[in-house]
């Protein structure tokens, strides 16, 4: 490394040492909001609000009733007619109700296809979907239990048995931890290098540095060098925290999750820069990164929806969105171990989008003035 | 002072508009991302590819196959004959369902033993394998019920019938346009009022001195808290002009029925921008420099989108968790909104909604209008 370049680094640290608030991005932030969302981010519904509502009262409706009372899944309350159930429905205190008919008990023991019925709120769809989940499943075990009473047993002509790989208990924690982690360093790389050209710009100073004899490639690495070694630390405490702090399995190896996350790093702050460039200008910088980063990696990277069931023009949008690549690496890394099937086609549309990045700052980067 | 105001706001609104980048800035992401986002988040799968993995090629077993290939939720996209195929296609994500009929399928169905299959799902993303697996055994059920009655067999003794009120066939962008809507309403406001105030703030004093701007402000007969509502207003205006338009996208275009009353709606977006507006108007007033003013938005916006119950239920939360969602102003917006559009609930059963936005757009106002007089002179 040359002299000039180590004058630029020395140069960018001490402007990152001035104002702390770039070790706050690098540090403080991933593990703030790896803290926040590790805990905060879940899908396992627990205590669903289920009302019970038996018009009249009899000993199998009791039964029925008991089922759900002991059950980690639900927070029951009784009624005895559906209009209250009702009522609190609509004021948000339940989030579904049981009505058990009045002749429930005699068409039970007449084998006349006694009905439940469940009402569930449904504007949170997956919520609503979960519940019947376990409201059927509680209500299935209920009913063997009823029949073997009776000596009889269920009929269930195709019996189904499911298994889950990679991760048997639907941990949520386990696929929402590595993503939550894609989705931290999508927002320090970017945030790391979004304002430092535009600063230059703004500042005039860039073109003091255009009349050095210094070139755009020593430029440029003098410019990513500090932040891409402030931004691997802050890796690499959230990957820390996702195997120590949250107890996701790591099955693949950690050097190859050192390599692609700094592969990652790299489009991240490549990004970054080119939104510095293009802006010329902090406000626009800052303005075009808080709508570029954070929600399209939220949305479009796979982290939560699931990127084939979205229409295929939204599908193409998000081959743009680098932390989708990285989210894929990961949880198969993290989940699954290391399947070179999975990583290596992500890793090169990875390296691609790189290339892309420090390919269209050097060009919208002269060292002349306009 | 009504015309010192409305002048400042005039200069401030030409000011915002005049540069094409912030023009473009302002406007086009939030409906653009409003359409992407709209079809993105949606837990509903479609045409998740599976495989299937046939060792008794029976008759029964490949009404079965159909059932499974027939519903709009699946594709069968790989055939395969042997077990060493199954976990390549898995491990790749070719497929992230393997359906397996084992061998004695039709013989145990047809003499009315339990016949077996086994589901392989992909554990990776753990809500889409539930989902699936869900939808997988709603499938397995009503093949279930069907045979039975085809073959006369008694069912169970009682019956279980599901009904979703407010959202029939339970469609998951019901609940999440609504949702964009007020992410939406958040990151624009939040942009435009850092815009536009962190021109006056202590951050950029130099720059304006330099342009003499400052100085002309410094000599106006305009008090801080003129400055400040005229700073304000661009930001109001704007964010309640792009609500509107996105919900007209997310009725019209998204068909998301809106059944309650608008002036509910209206209602709920003022008091959400102004709570919003405070919050950016906080935000720059503590900042020293650009860089902080960003984080600032960051450190805010982020856990404010994560923690409103906009993807995962604030009921799932830790305990302690909950408590910090109390404060988010977009907890509330999108309880109201989701209510508004698809239950129609009337404005007194959102009152417990609408006053802790009125506490934290108080607040925020108040607090930013001190923190502002403290810093411009």
């Amino acid at each position: 490394m040359n002299r000039r370049v180590r004058g630029l680094i020395r140069k960018e640290i001490l402007q990152v040492l001035r104002d702390p608030s770039s070790i706050a991005i690098a540090f403080l932030l991933p593990a703030a909001l790896l803290l926040l969302f590790g805990y905060g981010v879940s899908m396992d519904a627990k205590d669903l609000r289920l009302g019970i509502v038996t018009e009249q009262a009899s000993a199998e409706a009791a039964s029925f009733a008991a089922s759900f009372q002991h059950n980690s899944y639900f927070k029951s309350r009784l009624f005895s007619t559906r209009q209250q159930a009702q009522t609190a429905l609509t004021a948000k205190q339940l989030d579904g109700f049981l009505v058990l008919p009045g002749d429930f008990a005699a068409r039970l023991k007449g084998e006349q296809n006694a009905p439940i019925q469940l009402i569930v709120n449904g504007v949170d769809a997956n919520t609503a979907r979960l519940m019947e989940g376990y409201v059927r499943g509680t209500w299935e075990r209920w009913l063997e239990r009823e029949l073997a009473a009776r000596a009889r047993t269920l009929s269930k002509p195709v019996a189904m048995q499911p298994r889950i790989w990679f991760n048997p208990e639907l941990r949520s924690r386990n696929y929402l931890v590595p993503g939550l982690v894609a989705i931290n360093m999508t927002l320090v790389g970017a945030l790391l290098t979004a304002l430092v050209m535009a600063r230059e710009w703004e500042r005039g100073t860039l073109e003091a540095l255009m009349a050095t004899p210094v070139t755009l490639k020593e430029l440029l690495i003098g410019k990513i060098l500090p932040y891409f070694l402030l931004g691997m630390g802050g890796m690499g405490i959230s990957v820390s925290m996702a195997i120590w702090q949250f107890d996701v399995p790591l099955r693949g190896s950690p050097w190859l999750l050192l390599l692609c996350s700094a592969l990652f790093l790299l489009v991240a702050l490549g990004m970054g820069l080119l939104i510095s460039v293009v802006a010329k200008s902090q406000f626009v910088a800052g303005m075009i990164a808080i709508v570029t980063t954070f929600l399209p990696a939220f949305l479009l990277s796979g982290f939560l929806f699931d990127i084939d069931s979205m229409p295929l023009p939204v599908q193409g949008i998000t081959h743009i969105v680098a932390a989708r690549y990285f989210i894929a690496i990961l949880q198969s890394l993290f989940l699954a171990g290391n399947v070179w099937s999975v990583i290596l086609p992500n890793a090169l549309a990875l390296c691609l989008m790189g290339l892309i990045f420090f390919g269209l700052v050097r060009k919208k980067l002269h060292k002349r003035l306009e | 002072m009504l015309q010192r105001i409305l002048a400042l706001i005039i200069k401030e609104f030409l000011a915002l508009l005049r540069d094409p980048k912030s023009r473009v800035v302002t406007f086009v992401p939030p409906l653009i991302q409003l359409v992407v986002f709209g079809y993105a988040a949606s837990y509903d799968l479609n045409h998740v590819p599976f495989a299937l993995y046939d060792q008794d090629r029976g008759q029964v077993a490949r009404e079965l196959v159909a059932a499974f290939d027939g519903s709009p939720t699946l594709e069968l996209t790989r055939v395969i004959h042997s077990e060493e195929e199954i976990a390549p296609l898995l491990d790749s994500r070719e497929v992230i369902l393997v359906l397996r009929i084992d061998p004695r399928f039709s013989e145990a169905l047809l003499t009315g033993g339990s016949a077996q299959v086994q589901l392989l799902l992909d554990g990776r993303n753990s809500n889409t394998a539930q989902v699936a697996l869900n939808y997988a055994s709603e499938i397995v059920a009503a093949f279930n019920e069907r045979w039975s009655r085809e073959q006369g067999v008694s069912g169970p003794p009682a019956q279980l019938v599901m009904r979703a009120w407010f959202n029939p066939n339970l469609e998951s962008r019901w609940f999440f346009i609504p949702g964009v809507v007020g992410v939406l309403t958040l990151v624009v406001t939040l942009v435009v009022t850092l815009v536009v105030t962190l021109v006056v703030t202590a951050l950029s004093v130099a720059r304006e001195r330099e342009h003499g701007t400052f100085d002309q402000l410094l000599v106006t007969p305009l008090r801080p808290l003129e400055i400040l509502i005229g700073k304000a207003a661009p930001a109001f205006v704007i964010g309640v002009v792009e609500a509107s338009l996105v919900i007209l996208i997310a009725h019209f275009w998204f068909r998301v029925p809106l059944i309650g009353e608008l002036t509910t709606l209206y209602a709920g977006i003022v008091l959400f921008v102004l709570a919003a507006i405070g919050i950016g108007l906080m935000i720059s007033s503590l900042a020293e420099t650009l860089q902080q003013a960003v984080l600032g938005a960051f450190l805010f916006m982020v856990p404010a989108v994560i923690l409103s119950g906009f993807a995962t239920p604030i009921a799932n939360m830790p305990e302690a968790v909950q408590l910090l969602t109390y404060g988010d102003p977009l907890r509330y917006f999108l309880i109201l909104l989701r209510g508004v559009f698809l239950e129609g609930t009337p404005l007194e059963l959102l009152l417990d909604q609408l006053w802790p936005l009125v506490v934290i757009a108080l607040t925020t106002l108040v607090s930013a209008g001190w923190l502002f007089r403290h810093r411009i002179y």
